[in-house]
């Protein structure tokens, strides 16, 4: 049996005729993935898988979107939490383009800010980052000024 | 046209500072000058403040204007639940300019964005107090004549301390600053800010103890460790008593030296300085009320 074969055999996910397909997403992080993107909202045709096998993540989870295709600042979104998440826009049962995520300038909405003592932990407000340094990353707030790194980032 | 708040000294630019420093000049010459006549300025303290609040109310009386608002939140709708979002929005309705003081950090920023005057920050936590600043460099100015090539000394909690971060971004601006940090480790001026210096290729030395290192000064800027910025009580009782400021200490600094505090101070100047001619910090205190009048007028364009 060729490579290719047992590659398509071990996906145990159906394909689709259109759409996109996010691979390498941290498995720990598929819901959370599908929140950021509104997912939940869609009424198109999407599987989600997790837990597969993989050399680089240990354990990934896979979206398959049928007829859903992102802007690039709309997909970019999840490069917080998916670093390594991958794109495959599909046409026709056919990978016409493999798209990679880029941690955006400015991140909104997404990720609490680490200062307890922020406007935006204490009332309903939208937070806002600029994005000072990608890898680690490390966020700006625009209203406390304070900076959240890394490894203090919640997602909302 | 976009109106035009303070809400972060770095909002500002150095034109800005300049502007405003000559109007305080003016001002101080001539404190009544009735610029706000028939225009009112909300004052809201969600948390008391008897220095700020107080210069910025005589600032805007100076200047003919009239004032509403309150001085703890205990004693507006905050105590029945109402949102900033909606206080700011309300009181938007009703003055001029908001003048604004807040416990919590970005307040101001946010309570901006939501206001359709202009809002200027009395303080916002531990993040920015830009009006403080400029009375700073007003005071550096007028005790200096100039606010380039000042070594300035910095004394006391340089980590959680607003104003000396504050003024350390402002002085940037100018040409050839010096910074001398003297802080316990435990209070030592934040990598980002000496990060800062250092990309801009701007001179700073840290100490841990006041020598006559300070004999080098034109300005010694003390700050006031506060209690309410530590975590861990036990931390704030090592480092409470380790700076103080002595008369004695003063005897070989040079004769344009100034002493400046944001106040109120507790014993970290002792009350034996007060009366050498190179404390001022009760001068200070007196261009807050020019410096106020001068960011009003800028900031409405009243002049």
């Amino acid at each position: 049996m060729n490579d290719h074969l047992t590659k398509k055999l071990k996906l145990k996910v159906s394909a689709i005729n259109n759409g996109t397909v996010i691979d390498h997403i941290p498995s720990d992080n598929l819901f959370k993935v599908i929140s950021i993107l509104g997912l939940q909202k869609m009424k198109t045709q999407i599987t989600f898988g997790a837990n597969f096998e993989s050399e680089k993540l240990g354990s990934k989870a896979i979206i398959k979107l049928s007829d859903v295709f992102f802007e690039d600042d709309e997909i970019n979104k999840i490069s917080l939490i998916a670093r390594n998440a991958k794109l495959n826009i599909i046409r026709d049962y056919k990978v016409v383009e493999k798209r990679v995520v880029e941690v955006p300038d400015k991140v909104i909405g997404i990720v609490k800010c680490f200062n307890p003592k922020c406007i935006t932990n204490n009332e309903e407000i939208t937070t806002y980052f600029t994005v000072i340094s990608k890898n680690p990353l490390d966020l700006k707030c625009k209203y406390c000024e304070k900076i959240t790194h890394e490894h203090q980032m919640v997602i909302k | 046209m976009k109106k035009r708040d303070l809400i972060s000294i770095t909002d500002y630019s150095k034109e800005d500072y300049l502007r405003i420093l000559e109007l305080a000049a003016d001002f101080e010459k001539n404190p009544n000058q009735r610029l706000l006549e028939g225009k009112v300025v909300a004052s809201l303290f969600f948390e008391p403040s008897t220095r700020t609040r107080l210069s910025f109310e005589t600032a805007i009386n100076r200047l003919g204007g009239r004032i509403i608002g309150f001085s703890d939140a205990g004693s507006s709708s905050v105590s029945k639940g109402e949102t900033l979002h909606d206080t700011t929005r309300m009181v938007s309705n009703y003055a001029d300019l908001i003048v604004m003081r807040h416990p919590l950090e970005g307040s101001a920023r946010y309570a901006a964005e939501v206001a359709d005057v202009p809002v200027i920050n009395a303080g916002d936590g531990a993040n920015q107090h830009p009006t403080q600043t400029l009375l700073d460099m007003y005071s550096i100015l007028k005790t200096q004549g100039t606010l380039d090539n000042i070594n300035i000394f910095m004394i006391g909690d340089l980590k959680y301390g607003r104003t000396v971060h504050s003024l350390l971004m402002a002085m940037t601006e100018f040409e050839n600053p010096i910074f001398n940090f003297i802080a316990p480790e435990e209070l030592a001026m934040p990598e980002e800010y000496k990060l800062f210096l250092k990309e801009k290729g701007i001179r700073y030395f840290e100490h841990t103890e006041i020598t006559d290192n300070i004999n080098h000064a034109d300005i010694i800027y003390m700050t006031r460790v506060q209690k309410e910025r530590f975590m861990d009580p036990i931390e704030y009782e090592k480092v409470k008593n380790v700076y103080i400021l002595r008369n004695q200490m003063l005897k070989n600094t040079k004769p344009n030296m100034r002493i400046l505090h944001p106040l109120p101070r507790i014993n970290e100047i002792h009350p034996d300085v007060d009366t050498n001619e190179k404390a001022y910090y009760f001068e200070q205190a007196r261009n807050a009320v020019y410096t106020r009048q001068a960011i009003i007028a800028h900031i409405l364009n009243l002049k």
